[in-house]
């Protein structure tokens, strides 16, 4: 059981979740997830007992109302969870609300007195630190009248919160705008909304969570983005990919992966079927094309579909001012979700620091203000020369939200590549510093470089901790490449 | 002569607990005197018991005996409607036998 911390935090384990609400759903308390149909509210509550099991060990009790135990335990099968195994193993109980209610006639008044038990008796059962209780209408639905709605909300949120534990209850929305809950109160009996949206956006489909309010504690405003691709090793690092509307500043000196970087973003952003802008002031359309096209990234048919639109300029053909208006010009007419300007360094060569930094600043709020996902990368001056970071860029670093540097380090006798995540604003992420490797497949982002330090500062050496006899080198989870 | 066995699941010694209890017993009385017999479960007490039965509202009382079950959910304090509901003798039906929506 947990602690009834008012204002700890639970870690849901849901990718890019805990980002958002900054470290986790409010632990032992009860949040309300409402959504539309096929918005993924079935689906958060499962994964919020299934990242439990999976990454603490912690047992769950999920109530369901509408599907069947049976059901439920095939249908997540598929998605890789063994319910089954965990019912045996008691880290998961159900309590079966699905049936038996909807033919009983009604003969006066009555509560969900006996609900509560179960739910109670079932947490007790498994010592259960999370519950999901999914969805609530199916009870709901068949009787009008907000006090009772409202009443047994309580009830059913105090006995969860009785037992100690972190729970998600979802509820049905009728539409997308408008109110939050069916009744437009269960919002107000508990503590904490998560709203879950599956809209028609420039004709795509999309997934978005925002969370509407959660009592006592910050959390991030706005809708972000719910699908996040798992395999992305970069977005692991950077604790589930990056927020929507974020701005990353990617530093590098030349031939460290930058390029290949900010091609991987607009590809696994043209992937999900997202527009995407690029602004390349380094190199002409054939270099990038060449480029992408050795990466196995095709930016023609991109192009060709309208997802795609790249801009190549030098930027010595126009002032910092033009630019930053031939940018905003294209964002209003391409509408992209996700930007990438590469390099900044070379407009630093047209403006002064002050200047790139104020074109940066207001590129920001331009960005911010139509929910662009940013991606601005920039260059030290030179290859073996990582210290020196342009003059801007720690400035620059201190507006973006999420800082990735590429550096080369020298171990073994061999130049290497190695990643590091400096900063993400406001969340959790991988401080370690992985290895790279770049082959023809694209890029890789090995295991943590082990035993060295100064990758990030310049001044590689290794580490040899007092007491460890080993060389860094037997315990370096090297991969061949 | 049939043998009625209702069993009623209530949730805490409530106001409405005491109500059900005591409708159905003034029901059970006057429609099958001395032939039911009633066993009252609180699920306060007793969650098991209620997770058998798939019980989610209180009071709920299931007529267990004669097949097939019947279920009521409410505190009964309509008699009429409720011993139609159960199935009991020596009344007519309502006369609007139709359930509500």
């Amino acid at each position: 059981m947990n602690g009834s911390d008012m204002t700890g935090r639970l870690v849901t384990g849901i990718s890019g979740f805990d980002q958002i609400a900054l470290g986790g759903l409010p632990s032992g308390r009860t949040t309300l997830v409402t959504g539309s149909t096929g918005s993924g509210k079935t689906l958060f509550a499962v994964e919020f007992l299934a990242r439990g099991i999976l990454r603490a060990g912690e047992p769950g009790v999920f109530v369901t109302f509408e599907e069947t135990p049976d059901d439920l335990r095939r249908n997540w099968a598929s998605l890789g969870f063994p319910v089954r195994q965990w019912e045996r193993e008691g880290k998961w109980a159900f309590v079966d609300a699905s049936a038996g209610f909807q033919e009983a006639p009604v003969i006066g008044s009555y509560d969900f007195g006996a609900l509560a038990a179960r739910i109670g008796h079932a947490a007790r059962q498994v010592s259960a630190a999370r519950i999901s209780v999914d969805s609530l209408d199916a009870v709901f639905t068949r009787f009008a009248g907000a006090a009772l709605v409202r009443h047994e909300l309580a009830r059913i949120a105090g006995t969860l919160e009785d037992a100690g534990v972190t729970s998600v209850i979802t509820a049905e929305r009728a539409g997308e705008d408008g109110r939050i809950s069916r009744y437009g109160v269960e919002e107000f009996v508990v503590d904490n909304v998560v709203v879950l949206r599956n809209v028609l956006d420039h004709e795509r489909r999309r997934r978005t969570i925002e969370i509407v309010k959660m009592r006592g504690a910050p959390h991030r405003t706005g809708q972000w983005l719910f699908t996040i691709d798992p395999r992305d090793e970069l977005d692991r690092m950077c604790g589930g990919g990056f927020f929507k509307d974020a701005i990353i500043l990617l530093v590098g000196p030349s031939g460290a992966g930058k390029t290949l970087t900010s091609l991987k973003f607009l590809a696994a952003g043209l992937r999900g079927g997202e527009r995407c802008l690029a602004f390349t002031f380094d190199e002409n359309r054939e270099q990038v094309r060449r480029n992408s096209a050795g990466w196995g990234i095709d930016l023609d048919s991109a192009e060709e579909s309208g997802l795609l639109r790249i801009v190549c300029e030098y930027p010595e053909v126009a002032s910092l001012e033009d630019h930053f208006i031939r940018i905003r010009r294209a964002i209003e007419e391409h509408q992209p979700g996700r930007l990438v300007i590469d390099t900044l360094s070379a407009l630093e060569r047209i403006v002064s620091p002050r200047a790139l930094l104020d074109f940066v600043i207001a590129l920001g709020a331009l960005v911010r203000q139509h929910g662009i996902t940013t991606l601005l990368t920039s260059a030290p001056a030179g290859r073996f020369t990582p210290q020196l970071t342009p003059s801007i860029a720690g400035e620059i670093a201190s507006l973006t939200d999420v800082t990735i540097t590429l550096r080369y380090f020298e171990q073994h006798g061999e130049i290497r590549r190695a990643i590091a995540v400096m900063q993400t604003r406001g969340s959790a992420h991988d401080p370690g510093i992985r290895q790279v490797t770049i082959d023809g497949d694209g890029m890789h982002i090995a295991g943590p470089v082990p035993g060295t330090a100064g990758i990030i500062s310049g001044a590689a050496a290794f580490l040899t901790l007092p007491g460890t006899a080993d060389p860094p080198a037997s315990e370096s989870p090297q991969p061949g490449g | 002569m049939t043998a009625y066995f209702f069993r009623l699941y209530v949730t805490g010694q409530t106001e409405r607990s005491l109500a059900a209890e005591a409708n159905l017993r003034a029901l059970c009385d006057s429609r099958l005197p001395g032939s039911y017999e009633l066993d009252v479960i609180d699920t306060a007490e007793q969650p098991g018991l209620a997770e058998e039965q798939r019980i989610l509202a209180t009071p709920t009382v299931v007529r267990l005996a004669p097949l097939p079950q019947r279920r009521v959910i409410g505190d009964l304090s309509d008699h009429h409607r409720a011993a139609w509901a159960l199935g009991l003798p020596g009344q007519p039906a309502p006369a609007r036998q139709g359930d509500e929506e």
